[in-house]
C-alpha cells in the first residue's frame, strides 16, 4: 500500500481503511492543478480534519470521496473500492454530507428535509419517523417543536443543526463536512462543536472535516492534515501538529497561540 | 371637443347595447376564444417546459432554441398565421392553424422561464441534493421543478396574457373568437362592435393574470 511517511506512521495497519487517497491528482481542463500527488488514509471511525486556506484543495479532496469529482489520475478508495467502480447513487447514499451553506431544501420542512434519504432508501414509514425524531433530538432540535418549521423560519445555527441531522439521518458510515460551522457566531459555534464532539464519541463514524480554523481543527480532529497549494504538507495528531516542524503548520500554531493569549 | 365626447359616450352605449342584444353570440365567441387560448397554452406548456429542462441539461442548445423561439416572437402575429397557411396538415383548418401559431408565440416566455428558474436554484441546494444521492429524475421532480415553479408559472402567466390578446387576430383567418367582433366592427366602422370584442378579451386577460398571479403567490410563499 503506497503511503507517504507522514501518514503511514499514524495509521495502525490492522484497522481497515474507510477512505484512501492514492496518488490522487486533479487537473482542470485549462491545465490548473487543484490537487497533486495526494496520499492519505482515513481509518474507520477516525475524524480527520483537512486544514488549509481557501484554494488549498480541502474541498476538492472532500468532493472526490462522494464522487462529486473524479481524479484525473490516481484513485480514491472507499471501503477498499475505487470511487469510479462505485455506482454513484449507492456511494452517496452511504455518505453524509454537510456543508457551510447547508443546502436545506426551502420547500421542505425540517422533518421532510431530514427524512429524505431514509425515504429514498425505502425505509418503512414508522422507521423513518422514529429515526427523524432521534437525529433531531441528537442535534438538540426536538421534532415536536421544530419538525414542522421551514428552513426560512430557523436561525443560522438551527439550520446547521438540521443540516447535520440530515447528513446523519440514514446512519451513513462516512460523514463529509465542509466548514459546516463556518458561518456561525462564535458562541453558537462553540456549542455545536462541543455537541458534535460528544456525538462523534458515541457514533465513531469516519469523518472528513474541512476547516480553515486551526482551533476547530485542534478541537475536533483525531488527526489533522494540513494542505497548501493542492499538496498535503503534514498529517498527524493535534499534539504532533502543535510541535510540527513544518513551516506553515508553525504559522498556524502561532496564530492559534496569539488568539489564546492576547497581549 | 364636444363632438368627441358625444362619440365616446355613444360608443360606450353602443358597445353595451350590442353586448346585451347579442348575448348568445358573445357567449359563443368568448367560448371559442377560451378554447383557442386553453388548447394552445396546453400545447405550449407541454412543449415549452420540457424544452426548458432540456436546455439546462444541454446548454449547447441554448443559443439555438432560445434564438429560434425569440425569432418566432418577432414575427408579427398576422404574418405568422400567413406563414403557416401553406403547410399541409395545418393549413387545412383555421383553428388548427391558429392554435399552432398561438402555441409557437407562447413558447418563448415558457422555455426561457423554465430554464432561468432551474438554473437560478442556488448551487448549495443542488450540490446537497446530488451529494445526498438523488438520481437525475429525483433531482428534477423533488428539487428543481418545485423550486423553479414560481418562475415557470410567471412565464406561463405572461404567455397566457399575450395569447389572449393575440388570439383576437385569429379571427382574421376565420378561426373565430372575440376577434370576430373586432374585425366586424372595423369593417362596419362601428366602435361599439369593436369594443364588444375588445372588452371581454381584456377582461379575460385581466382575470387570467389575476388568477395565475394568485397561484404564483401561493407557490412562492415558502421559498426565500
Amino acid at each position: 500500500m503506497p503511503q507517504i511517511a507522514a501518514s503511514s506512521a499514524m495509521t495502525p495497519a490492522s484497522v481497515p481503511s474507510a477512505i484512501e487517497f492514492r496518488d490522487v491528482e486533479l487537473r482542470l481542463p485549462n491545465g490548473r492543478t487543484l490537487l497533486s500527488k495526494l496520499n492519505l488514509t482515513v481509518p474507520l471511525g477516525e475524524t480527520l480534519v483537512l486544514l488549509g486556506r481557501s484554494g488549498s484543495g480541502k474541498t476538492t479532496s472532500l468532493k472526490l470521496v462522494n464522487r462529486l469529482l473524479t481524479p484525473t489520475s490516481g484513485a480514491v478508495l472507499i471501503d477498499n473500492r475505487d470511487s469510479r467502480e462505485w455506482e454513484p447513487i449507492r456511494l452517496r447514499r452511504g455518505i453524509g454530507y454537510a456543508i457551510q451553506d447547508v443546502g436545506l431544501f426551502p420547500h421542505y420542512n425540517v422533518r421532510q428535509n431530514v427524512a429524505l434519504v431514509p425515504k429514498l432508501e425505502g425505509w418503512q414509514r414508522s422507521r423513518v419517523n422514529a429515526r427523524v425524531e432521534e437525529v433531531l433530538s441528537l442535534v438538540g432540535l426536538p421534532a415536536r417543536d421544530f419538525g414542522a418549521r421551514y428552513p426560512n423560519e430557523l436561525s443560522g445555527g438551527q439550520r446547521q443543526r438540521v443540516g447535520l441531522a440530515r447528513a446523519m439521518a440514514a446512519d451513513p458510515p462516512i460523514l463529509l463536512m465542509d466548514e459546516p460551522f463556518g458561518a456561525l457566531d462564535p458562541l453558537t459555534r462553540a456549542e455545536i462543536q462541543a455537541e458534535f464532539r460528544k456525538l462523534q464519541k458515541d457514533m465513531r463514524k469516519t469523518v472528513v472535516f474541512v476547516t480553515h480554523d486551526v482551533s476547530e481543527a485542534l478541537l475536533l480532529g483525531d488527526r489533522i492534515a494540513l494542505m497548501e497549494d493542492g499538496k498535503l504538507r503534514t498529517v498527524g495528531t493535534p499534539e504532533s501538529f502543535l510541535r510540527s516542524s513544518d513551516e506553515i503548520a508553525q504559522r498556524y500554531v502561532a496564530v492559534y497561540g496569539a488568539a489564546r493569549l492576547p497581549n | 371637443m364636444l363632438e368627441d365626447l358625444r362619440t365616446t359616450r355613444e360608443t360606450r352605449r353602443g358597445a353595451l347595447n350590442f353586448l346585451l342584444t347579442h348575448k348568445r353570440e358573445v357567449a359563443m365567441l368568448t367560448g371559442e376564444h377560451l378554447w383557442l387560448v386553453l388548447t394552445s397554452m396546453l400545447i405550449a406548456v407541454a412543449v415549452g417546459v420540457p424544452l426548458g429542462i432540456l436546455l439546462t441539461r444541454q446548454p449547447r442548445l441554448k443559443t439555438f432554441i432560445l434564438g429560434s423561439t425569440n425569432v418566432i416572437q418577432t414575427i408579427p402575429s398576422l404574418a405568422l398565421f400567413g406563414l403557416l397557411l401553406p403547410l399541409p396538415w395545418l393549413g387545412v383548418r383555421a383553428d388548427r392553424l391558429a392554435i399552432t401559431a398561438l402555441a409557437l408565440y407562447a413558447l418563448l416566455p415558457i422555455v426561457r422561464n423554465t430554464y432561468t428558474g432551474i438554473v437560478g436554484i442556488s448551487e448549495p441546494i443542488r450540490e446537497a441534493a446530488v451529494a445526498m444521492g438523488l438520481t437525475q429524475s429525483q433531482l428534477l421532480a423533488m428539487v428543481e421543478l418545485p423550486l423553479a415553479s414560481p418562475v415557470i408559472l410567471a412565464g406561463i402567466r405572461t404567455a397566457t396574457v399575450i395569447t389572449i390578446g393575440v388570439a383576437t387576430i385569429a379571427a382574421a383567418i376565420g378561426a373565430g373568437g372575440l376577434g370576430e367582433f373586432i374585425f366586424r366592427g372595423i369593417a362596419m366602422v362601428d366602435n361599439g362592435v369593436i369594443l364588444a370584442g375588445a372588452i371581454p378579451a381584456a377582461i379575460m386577460a385581466m382575470l387570467a393574470d389575476f388568477l395565475l398571479g394568485g397561484v404564483q403567490k401561493l407557490l412562492t410563499r415558502r421559498q426565500r
